[in-house]
């Protein structure tokens, strides 16, 4: 007889939580398609729904601060003012979560020529500063002895649209280029010296494609998805490095990981690591009570436990789709971030 | 002058006219050709009633984003066709309202505008108070696009209606109100029409506007109060992706927006012609 | 309902409808002003609204946004996409209106109907996937090395022969504006009375004659309406612009190289913008499209009041 007030309560309480949860996400272009693997996953799983769209990584942020979504995405860390700024307005940190691993591969268009092409980070400034004009130039000769390279003009393709992939990308030339960072600097949107300029990473592969003696850089699973020839980078080692899951991997391995997950991985010192690679993350309220997109803990509640899933066992989706995974060290420094996320005070996870 | 020379120079235009107008009729039947061979073969049973799936998967579609292109244009051109027709009939029946130089005005002004301004403008007066994205906020997002195209169209075929009409209407006794709603407006209603159509035409391939305001939604829904996906959304997402099937059913989506809005346009302009 | 009732209500009503719409027209633009102009105060400020217009360095790094470059791109590619654009437009219009027999009329005019109801986007995938070879192959290569074999001079005007720039996103403008122009001008030519006509064909006119001295002249309103509309049409095209035209901020433009127009600049940077100031720059040159499209109109509702003295209502 005591049981059945309980056992009615507790169908009650089913019957709520049967009601489908939807979390509303928005942001980075570049991990759509890997989130939208994720998403679909984790709603067999657990019913929970995820509206995520990319809306481009500033849109996601500016969604976040306006407080219109659960979650933002972003394949640049924000920088200290914006941080500062966050905690400024909403009394709360912002928690930079990683996802998974990108990497930007140089492609170029060069009929005849087969093998990889070499190339250092000071020759990829100059020839994006428009200093190498052809082919052929002695420069990228030294770098590839036995190569035939044409007389063929060189010509520049860089995104014309603001992008996570070109921040890392410049970012890694200001760092190996002095004269990079004196001319251009890094960001999500710089003003390019010379070049086209393709609309997102598929219009770059379009015009690389189309142009014989094309330059440019796309995220790596557009170079292997579109079969592009793309080059070896000089890494800090010293090693000529190819991009691939695990060089990207190996970037990562860093033994410094930052407690707060808001790293730069360009110009690893890894020995074999990819130069020019990068994570990007999820970006959420730490007390996410203080987020007005939240109607309920339970909806709290499901994002941690989301990104829970996500940093691990979400990663065995990542490789499929070419995304590279998070290192050991990330996943152990998330899970701290994820264990300090709370509801008005109240830890989320247990 | 000398009828041998007129005949010439007629025969001359006339060529002329029919170049002018092939080279607008060859590229677009190059387009068509290859929307048509691109897209055809994502246009499976599946695109039209599963919703999207992830890269790799197939077997996805769009349906959510087939109803909600339904939805939010559908919302759109009433809204916009209402508030267009009406600014069409001040501008050309009541050519002395004090109202007209700014109505003209803004409405050009208006139609100038890229598309995106549009979705920012419908982000702060729709989804900000709102506190969340919706398809109607999409919807008033592509009105603020449609409404110059219909003013434009509806105040140059109302013009061009004969003074005539209008006086026969007056000469039988029925009041001004009444000659227009049921003389010089369906006397218009083709021209009107080919503003409507216009209107959805550009609304309903629009992208941008539709990124802060409908948002986009994997799952279905029919509550423009929700957040919704149309074609063009899903399109430009998928076409900027790394992967075939993608690319596909971007393709796709882009030959069922044609057909659908042309479609439209048959049946409408079919309905009125009496 | 009483005689009196049904004229003076009925039009007081009408008429109270009518303006309370078109009134919502008004303040729907206001809003719009409203919001481009807040958006876009900071960057007009900081570098004073001249400074803005003038400035010809467009840098997200540091900070200084001029707005000259895509501006400059902006009015060449609208200017010379609807240059383009208006010869084919009104003869597909002539054709359907007067040269075309019965069962081709709707067809055609269906089909240029069509052009309109393509998305952008996919004038600009076709464009980078087939009119840019063809362009590049077939126009530019050739010229560029015609002009370096005999008029060097021209090389710096003609610029880099990729096949991406100025001048196929301006074919592609040209293109996706036919439609505007060539629909409104159709249904105004179709509107002209047939007496008008018959009474030219009375003096012994040719069919040319016809359409120049009387066809014409009597729809110029509506043709001219579908010009306005046409290269509104062309200030604000964006994605397909944006794919073809090579989006570089640097001057000087070239006609085959790549430059930037406002609303591609606008569209490229909108979503990733993070930093105030940038995005309100974005926002400011929003503001100046306006004023630009303000002014356009402006001279395009002086011409058309001096094309409709005297015509459609005596």
């Amino acid at each position: 007889m005591k049981r059945a007030p309980f056992i009615a309560a507790l169908f009650a309480l089913g019957l709520a939580l049967a009601a489908p949860l939807t979390l509303t996400g928005a942001g980075a272009t570049f991990p759509y398609p890997l989130y939208a693997k994720y998403f679909a996953v984790y709603q067999k799983l657990t019913g929970v729904r995820v509206n995520y769209q990319s809306i481009g990584s500033g849109g996601g942020v500016r969604q976040l601060f306006a407080q219109t979504v659960h979650f933002g995405a972003s394949d640049a860390p924000l920088s200290d003012a914006k941080v500062a700024e966050f905690k400024k307005r909403f009394k709360t940190e912002v928690v930079h979560v990683p996802t998974a691993l990108g990497a930007v591969a140089v492609v170029y268009n060069l009929p005849g020529v087969q093998e990889p092409l070499k190339f250092t980070g000071e020759l990829l400034a100059e020839v994006f500063l428009g200093k190498v004009r052809t082919w052929n130039d002695p420069k990228i000769a030294e770098l590839n002895p036995g190569v035939r390279l044409p007389p063929l003009p060189v010509t520049v393709v860089h995104r014309s649209d603001g992008s996570g992939t070109t921040f890392v990308f410049t970012e890694y030339l200001a760092k190996v280029s002095p004269a990079w960072r004196e001319r251009v600097g890094f960001g999500k949107s710089v003003s390019w010296p010379t070049g086209l300029g393709g609309k997102g990473n598929e219009g770059v592969a379009g015009m690389v494609r189309q142009t014989p003696g094309a330059i440019g850089y796309v995220e790596l699973v557009y170079a292997l998805q579109n079969k592009i020839p793309f080059a070896a980078l000089k890494n800090r080692a010293g090693r000529f490095v190819l991009p691939s899951l695990a060089s990207v991997k190996a970037a990562a391995a860093l033994s410094d990981f930052p407690p707060d997950a808001r790293v730069s991985l360009t110009d690893t010192p890894a020995p074999e690591g990819y130069p020019i690679a990068s994570f990007t993350w999820i970006l959420v309220y730490q007390d996410m009570a203080k987020n007005r997109a939240f109607k309920s803990r339970a909806q709290a509640e499901a994002l941690a436990e989301l990104l829970w899933w996500i940093v691990h066992d979400g990663q065995a989706y990542n490789e499929p789709l070419h995304y590279a995974r998070l290192p050991e060290v990330a996943v152990r420094v998330t899970e701290k971030n994820l264990r300090a996320l709370t509801f008005g005070g109240e830890p989320l996870l247990r | 002058m000398n009828l041998r020379r007129r005949y010439l120079r007629d025969r001359v235009m006339q060529g002329l006219v029919y170049l002018g107008t092939l080279a607008v009729l060859l590229p677009l039947f190059f387009i068509l050709y290859y929307v048509f061979v691109q897209g055809i073969g994502a246009l499976d049973l599946a695109f039209f009633t599963r919703p999207p799936a992830p890269p790799g998967e197939g077997g996805g579609g769009m349906l959510p984003a087939i109803v909600g292109s339904l939805v939010v244009d559908l919302i759109a051109l009433a809204l916009a066709a209402v508030f267009g027709v009406a600014a069409g009939v001040l501008l050309a029946e009541y050519p002395d309202h004090p109202l007209n130089p700014f109505l003209r005005l803004v409405s050009d002004v208006m139609a100038g505008l890229p598309a995106i301004l549009m979705g920012l403008v419908a982000f702060v007066l729709v989804v900000k108070p709102m506190g969340h994205f919706s398809g109607f906020s999409g919807a008033v997002a592509l009105a603020l696009i449609m409404v110059p195209i219909i003013t434009r169209a509806t105040e140059g075929v109302l013009k061009l209606i004969p003074w005539e009409i209008t006086e026969a209407g007056l000469a039988l006794g029925l009041p001004r109100w009444r000659v227009i709603l049921s003389l010089v407006l369906p006397a218009a209603r083709g021209g009107i029409l080919t503003g409507l159509m216009l209107a959805l035409a550009r609304g309903a391939g629009e992208a941008a506007p539709l990124l802060f305001t409908a948002f986009g939604n994997p799952f279905l829904t029919l509550n423009p109060l929700e957040p919704m996906d149309t074609l063009p959304l899903k399109l430009y997402v998928y076409a900027i992706s790394p992967y075939e099937d993608w690319h596909r059913q971007a393709w796709g989506a882009a030959l069922l927006l044609a057909a659908a809005i042309m479609v439209a346009n048959y049946l409408a302009r079919r309905a009125t012609r009496s | 309902m009483p005689g009196w009732l049904y004229q003076r209500l009925g039009d007081r009503l009408f008429s109270a409808l009518v303006v309370g719409l078109a009134l919502g027209v008004v303040l729907a633009a206001l809003a719009i002003v409203w919001v481009l102009y807040q958006g876009g105060r900071e960057a007009l400020h900081t570098f004073g609204f001249l400074g803005f217009l003038t400035g010809s360095r467009w840098d997200a790094v540091r900070g200084e946004f001029g707005a000259w470059p895509p501006l400059l791109g902006t009015l060449v590619t609208s200017a010379a996409a609807l240059f383009l654009a208006f010869f084919p437009a009104l003869s597909a219009a002539l054709f359907v209106v007067e040269f075309a027999p019965r069962a081709l009329k709707g067809a055609v005019a269906y089909l240029i109907d069509l052009l309109a109801a393509l998305p952008s986007v996919v004038y600009g995938l076709w464009g980078i996937f087939v009119l840019v070879p063809l362009v590049r192959e077939r126009v530019e290569l050739p010229l560029f090395t015609w002009a370096a074999a005999h008029a060097p001079g021209l090389l710096a005007f003609l610029g880099p022969p990729t096949g991406i720039g100025m001048l196929s996103a301006i074919l592609v403008l040209a293109l996706m504006i036919v439609p505007y122009a060539s629909a409104l001008a159709r249904d105004a030519l179709a509107l002209v009375p047939q007496s008008q006509r018959e009474a030219m064909y009375a003096l012994g006119a040719t069919r040319w004659e016809v359409i120049r001295r009387v066809v014409i002249p009597y729809a110029r309103a509506g043709i001219f309406s579908g010009v306005v509309l046409a290269l509104a049409r062309a200030l604000g095209e964006t994605m397909a612009v944006t794919m073809l035209i090579g989006n570089s901020v640097n001057l000087p433009y070239t006609l085959f190289g790549p430059a930037a127009t406002m609303a591609s600049l606008i569209a490229n940077e909108f979503t990733e913008a993070e930093d105030d100031l940038h995005l309100s720059a974005l926002i400011a040159v929003g503001f100046v499209l306006l004023l630009i499209a303000l002014a356009t109109n402006l001279v395009a509702a002086w011409v058309l009041r001096r094309m409709s003295l005297g015509e459609g209502r005596k």
